[in-house]
């Protein structure tokens, strides 16, 4: 057993885990921008500082793991004061359009200088511009907003296993970028977007999601409609507009957790497509007219049971769906088995 | 799956055949790649150079179709060797003699002759997997969609009793499901053969018991599977048909014989979401609702079943597909189809599906999904399979002989033909998604270096593709992810219906098209020819890409 004290709450652990989320089970939130528990250890903001009893040097809680007996200070005010000097580096070299930033209110630098009070900038001097890159449909990619937590780096190549950016550069120089300062495109790029997941702030954003305030967005948690691997996710919805903006990951997620590829993230505009079916057909002189559900649906009850009667019921046929819900395959195989009277039910299961 | 899908990441060997995982199931490829990273071996078998054969430890980039041998060719060293599971094979399985005078014919030269794959690769698959104890064997439609489909997947069956490599954690049988929830509508019964919960529609049992629950009684008699629809509806023995949510002029094999079958049937009724190839020859379509407009259930390849909520309301005067089926019904004079809501017909399914008798919405909700098999509400659901025994008591190992695929390559057709799916798409409806389709707009066939070279082709070319059943017109993308002599194409493209190519040819089990062999032959066109002003239209939107 480890027993440790952090903030004066005492704490024990079977097998030695980091501070930072040992902190967590005694309900302590420790300030982070680069660290994420699906990831590995990057240690790069040095906001999760914590100071330990019997070291002079402050240690970052994400890096350290629990050993017996440490006691652990979290929110001393010298810890305090050095995380607001380091949220000061971090927005001097930042631009300050946060009133029309799409990331409002979802973004964690925000956050943090609002909890320590960090107003403006107070490191003035020079500032890194880049052109921003939107040439593909899925993310705006604006290096201005970067503070090189190297989230990206890490989910895209641990998680993702593709290992579309890299470091670039040393110092100020340093950026975050793909081989050879690429725009975005599929030939180096799978798309999955989960980078912009992890993107602390708005370096990294969501085409789909521009132009909605995230409060504004009402979340339903569903299944995706795609391959038969089972991924969950949240979609977000404007409510006002009856429409399905965007996709978001939600972590409990049993299968895959936040992770999602480009066709579950990036699907969603083809619900409200124009292309949409809404009206019943029925064909009259050879063409596909619009109809009543009342007409199109007794024309139909009479069609099949005068098939039924003519032909008997097993010259009736339904194809089922694969992509439609328990619910509606089950109906679909009771009315053929018990009103149709056929087992002439299949799907897509073999083709 | 007999496993879940995170037991991935405890795998020590993944034998991954006929499945591109990083394409088709992406997050499924991502747990794989995450495995690799730390340390688990990868076997490929594919005949194409996929993102996961680059990664593998070793890839066999087997002949198209040749699965069989090469599955015999391992089994035969396996047992040469010793490395076979002997206390296992005698205790929890049958025809173990009978697989050992199939096998003892795949000697290592005759198997790599067949297989194209060199003698040491075939030695060195059989000892990794057969001496590996957490070994896992991931497959999809490489394996099922021939004519020898069903004796494919027996066969990994073989392998992996034969090792003893299934009932545990990380190990097993896994056959990556296609679509979001094909498991689920096998499991509902939307099979001729079974009523929900696999029971068979001949079982006299299963017939009383259906036939009380209806209050009707049900036909003992087997339905047409959907290629035998498609003949009986060309012959004029099917006169009518209900299409829910699918579209076979697209997406089945031969799309012209299937074309001709709908317009040969007395009254169609098509029940979807868009106006589909298939919606286009029906006398009545039902505007439906798609997956963010339901409650429902959705079941994964692992067996979980998870919740699907409704976020928005459907369109215009779009309704519920079950809705539409229960006003049917009820428009036919049918008792037993007033159901209020999905969570009403998952009660219905849970008192005639064994294995989902446990779960509720309720539980579903708490539990975050739950695996069937799940028979009392008590039941936690099953994370693998055939723990300490199989259903039935001992898993049969059934030979399988290699058979050459239906269609081979000639003169007048060179090229082999193999389909499947990429990344950016799904089927169909991605194509729907104006986002998702600015990323692939239009089909890439993949070709070879040396066939580029020998046509004359440069990336981007049209060429027109042609198989013994029709042509479509595509432009390429000059690769090595090809073999020379093969190509590969995607079915995703109204504009090029892939499907007018293959054949319908049948595994004679499952009757599953050979969508993975046709032979075709290529040649190169110009896109402002006249002839193909059909063609070109296709690709009109994407003029400015041409010009």
């Amino acid at each position: 057993m480890i027993n440790i004290t952090i903030d004066g709450r005492p704490l024990s652990l079977e097998k030695p885990i980091n501070l930072l989320e040992a902190a967590k089970l005694v309900g302590i939130e420790i300030p982070h921008l680069c660290y994420n528990e699906c990831l590995s250890i990057f240690a790069g903001c040095r906001l999760c500082i914590v100071e330990i009893e019997g070291r002079n040097k402050i240690e970052t809680s994400c890096s350290v793991l629990a050993k017996d007996g440490m006691v652990v200070h979290t929110n001393t005010e010298r810890l305090r004061a050095l995380r607001r000097d380091l949220l000061d580096l971090l927005i001097s070299n930042h631009p300050t359009d946060c009133l029309t930033c799409d990331k409002v209110g979802s973004c964690d630098l925000q956050e943090l200088c609002y909890e320590y009070g960090v107003k403006t900038p107070s490191y003035i001097g020079a500032q890194t511009h880049f052109t921003i890159d939107d040439l593909n449909p899925i993310m705006i990619r604006d290096q201005d907003k970067c503070i090189k937590c190297g989230k990206c780096v890490r989910v895209c190549k641990e998680i993702q296993v593709t290992g579309t950016y890299e470091f670039s550069g040393r110092g100020f120089e340093s950026t975050v970028t793909t081989a050879f300062d690429q725009p975005i495109n599929k030939d180096i790029c799978r798309m999955c977007g989960q980078c912009i997941s992890m993107c602390p702030t708005g370096a990294l954003q969501n085409k789909q999601l521009v132009g909605y305030r995230p409060w504004e967005l009402e979340k339903v948690r569903t299944t995706c409609p795609f391959c038969g691997t089972g991924c969950n996710f949240d979609l977000n919805v404007d409510v006002k507009n009856n429409k399905v903006v965007g996709v978001t990951p939600c972590a409990d997620a049993p299968i895959n957790g936040t992770e999602m590829c480009v066709k579950g993230r990036f699907h969603t505009d083809f619900i409200s497509s124009e292309e949409r079916l809404t009206t019943p057909l029925i064909r009259k002189d050879g063409e596909l007219q619009p109809a009543s559900w009342e007409e199109a649906l007794s024309y139909t009850a009479r069609r099949m049971a005068e098939i039924k009667a003519d032909h008997g019921p097993d010259s009736i046929a339904a194809l089922s769906s694969a992509r439609c819900t328990n619910e509606d395959n089950y109906v679909l195989q009771k009315f053929m088995r018990a009103v149709i009277g056929t087992n002439s039910i299949d799907h897509c299961a073999r083709t | 799956m007999s496993n879940s899908v995170n037991e991935i990441l405890g795998t020590d060997l993944l034998f991954v055949i006929g499945s591109n995982t990083t394409e088709a199931h992406p997050i499924i490829g991502n747990k794989m790649k995450q495995a690799v990273l730390k340390g688990a071996k990868l076997i490929v078998v594919d005949p194409r150079q996929t993102e996961l054969a680059r990664m593998a430890d070793l890839h066999l980039p087997l002949e198209s179709g040749s699965d069989a041998a090469l599955i015999n060719g391992m089994i035969h060293i396996i047992l040469r060797e010793g490395w076979h599971a002997k206390e296992y094979i005698e205790e929890r399985t049958s025809g173990f003699e009978e697989l050992a005078e199939t096998v003892e014919r795949y000697t290592p030269d005759i198997v790599s002759e067949i297989t194209g794959i060199p003698e040491k690769d075939l030695y060195e698959a059989a000892r990794m997997y057969a001496q590996t104890a957490k070994a896992g064997i991931y497959y999809t439609l490489g394996i099922t969609e021939h004519t020898t489909g069903t004796s494919n997947v027996m066969n990994l069956a073989n392998l992996a009793l034969v090792t003893g490599h299934i009932g545990y954690e990380n190990a097993g049988i896994n056959p990556l499901r296609g679509q979001n929830n094909v498991q689920g509508a096998c499991d509902m019964g939307a099979l001729p053969n079974t009523y929900p919960g696999y029971q068979r529609v001949e079982n006299e049992r299963a017939i009383k018991f259906f036939s009380d629950f209806y209050g009707t009684a049900m036909n003992p008699k087997d339905g047409l599977r959907i290629p035998e629809m498609m003949d009986a509806a060309v012959e004029g023995k099917l006169r009518a048909m209900f299409v829910m949510g699918e579209d076979p002029v697209l997406s089945d094999p031969d799309a012209n014989h299937v074309k001709k079958a709908m317009s040969s049937l007395d009254f169609l009724a098509v029940q979807e979401i868009f106006m589909s190839e298939t919606a286009k020859f029906a006398d009545v379509v039902f505007p439906a609702s798609c997956y963010a407009e339901k409650d429902g259930t959705f079941t994964a390849s692992e067996r979980r079943v998870q919740r699907v909520r409704k976020a928005v309301n459907p369109p215009g005067e779009a309704r519920l597909d079950w809705q539409i089926i229960c006003q049917l019904a009820q428009a036919m004079g049918a008792p037993g189809f007033d159901f209020r809501d999905a969570e009403e017909i998952f009660e219905e399914i849970r008192g005639t599906t064994p294995s989902y008798r446990g779960m509720t919405y309720k539980r579903l909700e708490e539990e975050n999904g739950l695996q069937w098999p799940c028979p009392t509400e008590s039941h936690p659901g099953t994370k693998f399979l055939h723990k300490g025994v199989f259903p039935g008591g001992r898993a049969r190992m059934i030979p399988v002989e290699y058979e050459e695929p239906a269609e081979l390559i000639n003169e007048d057709y060179p090229i082999l033909l193999s389909t499947g799916r990429k990344l950016g798409h799904y089927n169909v409806t991605t194509r729907y998604s104006r986002l998702l389709d600015s990323i692939n707009p239009y089909e890439e066939a993949e070709i070879n270096p040396r066939e580029a070279e020998d046509y004359g082709l440069q990336a981007g070319d049209l060429i027109r593709v042609s198989s013994r059943r029709g042509s479509v017109v595509t432009r390429i993308d000059i690769t090595d992810r090809v073999k020379p002599g093969m190509m590969f194409m995607t079915f995703h493209y109204r504009e090029t219906p892939v499907n007018e190519l293959t054949q319908a040819a049948y595994d004679p089990i499952t009757l599953t098209g050979e969508y993975k062999i046709s032979a075709v032959r290529i040649e190169k066109v110009d896109w402002k020819d006249e002839d193909l002003a059909d063609e070109v239209h296709r690709f009109a939107r994407l003029d400015h890409l041409v010009k």
